[in-house]
């Protein structure tokens, strides 16, 4: 009925600490579509990081409402809440979050395995999509054997094998230096144009160039939300 | 189910830090292991206790006589009675709960001295006037010949059945002494059998391997008793109890001898079936105090297996948020830390359970060795060290249990995370 993937309309969330309320998102409205390219940056306590646990459901939210892909989301058990992360959201974090005692091929095949698809299958799976990256040599490697960009390609196959409608990413380039960050700019990129809406929380220009749509956070509500025009300009250049 | 991925973690939560698991193993290892050697050590004293008792008939009693302390009809206080054939007679009339019923006679003013003698050999020992029934209180296992028996009672037969030592002194290693003769207090008596008794842990009177067992009614004629019984022994019918028994007997016989029926000191007896149920409330209650102490150093070790999940699930915090952000729901990290903590007690409490089965192999074999080393015949107190079957299982049972009430709190603890505190947490 529309094309949106997620819809949020006047979001407020405070964090109570004792007496202290903290009133992090003051009334958010954005509309993201189907296979959009977003940045959402903001200084330090614009409150973006907070935005980002609400859309992936780590965090509940106090009035307002959130739809992902035409689903309302309200406050839901846990085990629902792990249901829909799995099925809907892809994450990348700033420090990949691989498990350590798991080799590579066995990291990305983890969100299948909470789906209780067999060993075999999800095993095969996971190494169509290092494949993907470019590491299928190192399938048997453990996180701790490489290096900050392969850590990174790793978590983006990981949130990939569920096959999830958006990718949420927080400052996915934050522990990587310039070349290693364009490259996993690339990948998100190709990501993208496979059909998967990805955002991207950053508070580098840089990064938030690659994206079709940049939306300014300034102390919990939207300051500005454009296109990138650059981006377009990339995109036929590419083509 | 095999689950790889879950094993997996274990083993590395594990591994991560030996030592420290190790040692909260240990605490559970430690448990168990006390369970079951204190357990077997108990069951042991039981078997050594019983084995030396165990043939001896439960549902029996013994009476005898002691000086008057009231005086009644017309007697002083202070008077001595005795039991006669009579008396035997009216209990099996008057008192039908008796079952057997076995008067005896113990010769103490025959048996001073050098009084048995055979050839050139002589020795000392206790000369005791019996009924074939007796064997059926008491019984014995004959290494050579038999006991007496019915016509030897009827034709007061010269005959007698001696106990081990007494075969030992008065006659060759290896030689059978059935035919031959003994000259007993003066009277020659012919041995009929070598009796062993099967009850050593009970003594009745004298020391049963220094006995020489006469026909009740020869040595009533022989030494001059005429009809009199020193004491008896009895044994109730099933379903009737000894204790009452007791009551109906003495209470016959103190009317049949004018003894006042409240002067209760003026018979004595033993009740082995009070006996016995004393020693099983003893029994049980080492047994309740081995549980007690065994159960409190398995929880002291579930404590720790606790503490040390808690930590684990601290330290894993991160690692569980994430597992949760890509779509672990709660019940799979609560079956994750259950699993583990029921993993580390039950390898931990099994090695304890082997150990322990193996302390007590030990033991046995070296009881086994130092009661072929021992020759004398006193029996051991200490016999068969084990447990059962049953046991171990249940021990088993308990440390499931145990391991899954161990990890209950750690696992509360770990769905209590959120996923976005645990992310942010380093």
């Amino acid at each position: 009925m529309n094309d949106s993937i997620i819809r949020v309309e006047s979001l407020h969330k405070s964090y109570v600490n004792g007496k202290n309320a903290l009133h992090v998102l003051k009334g958010i409205s954005l509309d993201i579509k189907k296979g959009e390219m977003v940045s959402i940056m903001g200084a330090s306590g614009s409150g973006k990081s907070t935005l980002l646990n609400v859309l992936g459901i780590l965090d509940n939210y106090d009035s307002g409402s959130y739809h992902l892909d035409d689903i309302h989301i309200s406050t839901m058990d846990e085990t629902k809440a792990a249901r829909y992360r799995n099925k809907y959201i892809g994450f990348v974090f700033q420090s990949f979050n691989l498990i350590s005692f798991k080799n590579a091929m066995e990291n990305v095949a983890l969100p299948l395995y909470y789906q209780k698809v067999n060993r075999k299958k999800r095993n095969n799976l996971a190494l169509e999509y290092l494949d993907r990256m470019g590491l299928r040599e190192w399938a048997d490697h453990l996180p701790s054997e490489l290096s900050g960009g392969q850590k990174q390609r790793i978590a983006i196959a990981r949130a990939l094998i569920s096959k999830p409608k958006v990718i949420l990413a927080d400052e996915p380039t934050g522990a990587l230096d310039s070349q290693t960050s364009a490259e996993v700019m690339e990948i998100l990129k190709e990501v993208n144009r496979s059909g998967i809406a990805v955002i991207i929380v950053t508070h580098e220009n840089e990064i938030a160039k690659n994206t079709e749509r940049i939306i300014r956070l300034k102390d919990g509500i939207i300051e500005s939300n454009e296109l990138n025009h650059s981006f377009k300009l990339q995109e036929l250049e590419a083509n | 189910m095999f689950d790889r991925d879950r094993w997996q973690e274990i083993f590395s939560a594990i591994k991560q830090n030996k030592l420290r698991s190790a040692l909260t193993a240990f605490g559970v290892f430690w448990g168990i292991f006390m369970l079951v050697t204190m357990t077997g050590a108990g069951n042991a004293l039981l078997n050594g206790m019983t084995e030396g008792m165990k043939d001896f008939a439960t549902n029996s009693g013994f009476v005898w006589t002691n000086n008057t302390t009231k005086a009644y009809k017309g007697f002083k206080q202070g008077r001595w009675w005795e039991f006669d054939n009579d008396d035997m007679e009216a209990i099996r009339r008057g008192v039908p709960e008796v079952d057997i019923l076995a008067p005896k006679l113990q010769g103490w003013n025959i048996s001073g001295g050098e009084n048995v003698v055979r050839g050139l050999k002589t020795g000392s020992f206790t000369v005791n006037g019996e009924v074939p029934e007796y064997n059926l209180i008491d019984p014995n296992e004959m290494v050579y010949g038999r006991y007496i028996n019915e016509m030897d009672i009827l034709h007061k037969r010269k005959v007698c059945v001696i106990g081990e030592r007494v075969y030992e002194v008065m006659f060759d290693k290896g030689q059978d002494p059935t035919g031959e003769y003994l000259r007993v207090s003066g009277v020659w008596f012919q041995v009929i059998g070598v009796a062993k008794t099967k009850n050593p842990n009970i003594q009745i009177g004298a020391n049963k391997e220094e006995v020489v067992s006469l026909p009740f009614s020869t040595m009533q004629q022989t030494f001059n008793y005429g009809d009199r019984v020193h004491f008896f022994g009895f044994t109730a019918h099933d379903g009737e109890s000894v204790a009452e028994t007791v009551e109906k007997v003495t209470a016959l016989l103190k009317e049949r001898h004018s003894v006042a029926p409240d002067d209760l000191e003026a018979s004595g007896h033993v009740n082995v079936e009070e006996m016995v149920k004393t020693m099983g409330y003893a029994f049980l209650g080492i047994s309740v105090l081995i549980w007690i102490v065994g159960i409190g150093t398995l929880i002291a070790g579930a404590v720790g297996v606790s503490n040390i999940m808690l930590v684990i699930v601290r330290e894993r915090t991160k690692e569980i948020g994430i597992q949760r952000a890509i779509g672990a729901k709660p019940l799979t990290i609560v079956g994750q830390i259950l699993t583990e903590s029921v993993f580390l007690t039950t390898i931990a409490g099994f090695l304890g359970l082997a150990f322990g089965t193996l302390v007590l192999q030990l033991a046995d074999v070296a009881i086994k060795a130092a009661e072929a080393a021992n020759t004398s015949d006193q029996g051991t107190f200490f016999k068969n060290p084990e447990i059962g079957l049953p046991m171990a299982l249940m021990s088993l049972g308990i440390l499931i249990v145990i391991g899954f009430f161990a990890g209950l709190i750690p696992a509360r603890k770990a769905i209590r995370i959120k996923p976005i505190e645990a992310l942010r947490y380093e």
